[in-house]
């Protein structure tokens, strides 16, 4: 199918990456559309993703697919071009596994051990250096260079927010979560991932993202509030 | 149809886990044999703990020792290993038709899920009463959903159950439990009328009428783990 293909992103975002790093992972010519404010969501976005209003949003000729991993598997068996997944089901189940893993599990406690205090913050920074040490454990099997073997592939894709977005996240909100004492294979792997050829094309730039982290700072620390608060 | 490709292989489930019957249907439509093994998530075996020391959780198919977790992960391993040989395919073949069948299995686990349970699991009348708006939203969404994957078909699969069939009917054990705990219809037939016609159309299926348990032993487990909550919080 031959058909023109946008992506629906916005520059800060670690989902909207995943689905343009797979694109150019398989050689896919693509138009980003990115959106200027996510409080401000443009037409285009609300009517191509009613259900979350999310990006991103990958549109395909008359094809509309949300979800990040959603659109990283569609990416993958779409279009022609080096394999994403795994090719045999073992290994596929193993990186569908992971990737779930990363969204239910790490999300939330890495989001809060950010921006809680005290006693809460504690627990929350317990939770999410263990399920990095679990993700971790992922690397050390085979002394891989990429959860995906030699090359960048849809688990390295998915954990793309630990790689570059996480040391940001960590200077905004003054913590330190991965040192590479204590978590020697994924700084590694980090590196090698934000490093890649493809990869480094549509990383955004650190600088920039720090700058409007810090702006937003405070809005963080009230998304927090809202999750601890009782329901 | 043994052919080979079956191994060795075990299913860790529990009688009345919605995901666990996922995987025994989804083995069911393959014509697969597997061991079952029943188990107590009150006193949980070595062989789970070990199998799935990350969630700690059923369903597990340990294939050839190798142990799969995450019941919708496990249903693409089996539609992926139990492939061709005349076998009914689980997912659709086309990509986008995938793309669409995983988006709306996400929803139902991270969107739909949460919000029927939370309506279990609410203390308060007003936090009641707000998951059951958030489950009947959730439910518009997929009647809508429904009528533009089923195309005018009886499953969201097409003429024969599919991915979302079983991602879906696999709570209908819980509806029915809902139904006797609560009064209340998770899937109203005035305002959600084609899933309503699904559901029924599905609980008739071969696959569904092996696996799933009555709702009242939904309703039996239910009391079990109030009372365990309960013991608890003493």
């Amino acid at each position: 199918m031959s058909a023109t293909v946008k992506l629906i992103g916005f520059f800060d975002s670690p989902f909207a990456h995943r689905a343009e790093v797979a694109l150019r992972l398989k050689g896919v010519p693509y138009e980003l559309i990115l959106e200027e404010d996510l409080h401000n969501k443009s037409e285009l976005l609300l009517k191509s993703n009613p259900i979350h209003k999310k990006v991103p949003v990958l549109l395909h000729g008359d094809r509309t697919i949300c979800e990040s991993l959603v659109i990283l598997e569609y990416v993958d068996e779409a279009f022609d071009g080096p394999p994403l997944l795994p090719v045999d089901p073992y290994g596929r189940a193993m990186a569908r596994f992971w990737a779930r893993f990363l969204d239910d599990k790490c999300s939330k406690p890495f989001w809060l051990s950010l921006w809680t205090e005290g006693e809460a913050q504690k627990g929350f920074v317990k939770e999410i250096k263990e399920n990095l040490k679990l993700l971790e454990g992922q690397l050390v099997k085979g002394r891989k260079r990429f959860f995906g073997g030699d090359a960048v592939g849809y688990l390295d894709v998915a954990s793309c927010g630990f790689a570059h977005w996480l040391p940001v996240f960590e200077e905004v909100a003054g913590v330190r979560l991965v040192t590479e004492e204590e978590y020697p294979d994924l700084c590694r792997w980090a590196k090698e991932y934000a490093s890649d050829e493809t990869v480094k094309q549509c990383l955004p730039d650190r600088a920039e993202l720090l700058a409007h982290f810090t702006a937003r700072k405070d809005f963080f620390v009230a998304t927090a509030k809202a999750i601890m608060a009782p329901n | 149809m043994a052919d080979g490709k079956e191994g060795d292989l075990k299913l860790l489930g529990m009688h009345v886990s919605p995901f666990a019957h996922r995987v025994s249907m989804a083995l069911g439509v393959k014509g697969v044999r597997y061991e079952y093994i029943e188990e107590d998530l009150f006193h949980k075996s070595e062989l789970l703990l070990s199998s799935n020391p990350v969630h700690k959780k059923v369903p597990v198919l340990i294939h050839d020792g190798r142990p799969i977790c995450e019941s919708l992960a496990i249903v693409e391993y089996v539609d992926e290993v139990w492939s061709g040989d005349g076998r009914p395919a689980i997912l659709p073949a086309d990509p986008y038709e995938r793309a669409i069948a995983r988006f709306w299995a996400s929803y139902i686990d991270d969107k739909f899920f949460p919000a029927w349970l939370g309506i279990m699991r609410a203390t308060t009348e007003e936090a009641r009463g707000e998951k059951v708006k958030e489950t009947q939203d959730a439910v518009q969404n997929l009647e809508k959903a429904f009528s533009e994957i089923a195309g005018g078909k009886g499953f969201f699969g097409g003429d024969t159950v599919g991915y979302l069939d079983l991602a879906l009917g696999c709570f209908l054990p819980w509806f029915g439990a809902m139904r006797m705990m609560f009064g209340l219809e998770v899937i109203e037939a005035a305002t959600a009328p084609l899933l309503a016609g699904w559901a029924e159309r599905f609980g008739e299926t071969a696959v569904a009428k092996e696996v799933l348990p009555e709702p009242e032993k939904a309703v039996a487990y239910a009391k079990k783990l109030q009372a365990y909550r309960a013991s608890l919080n003493k």
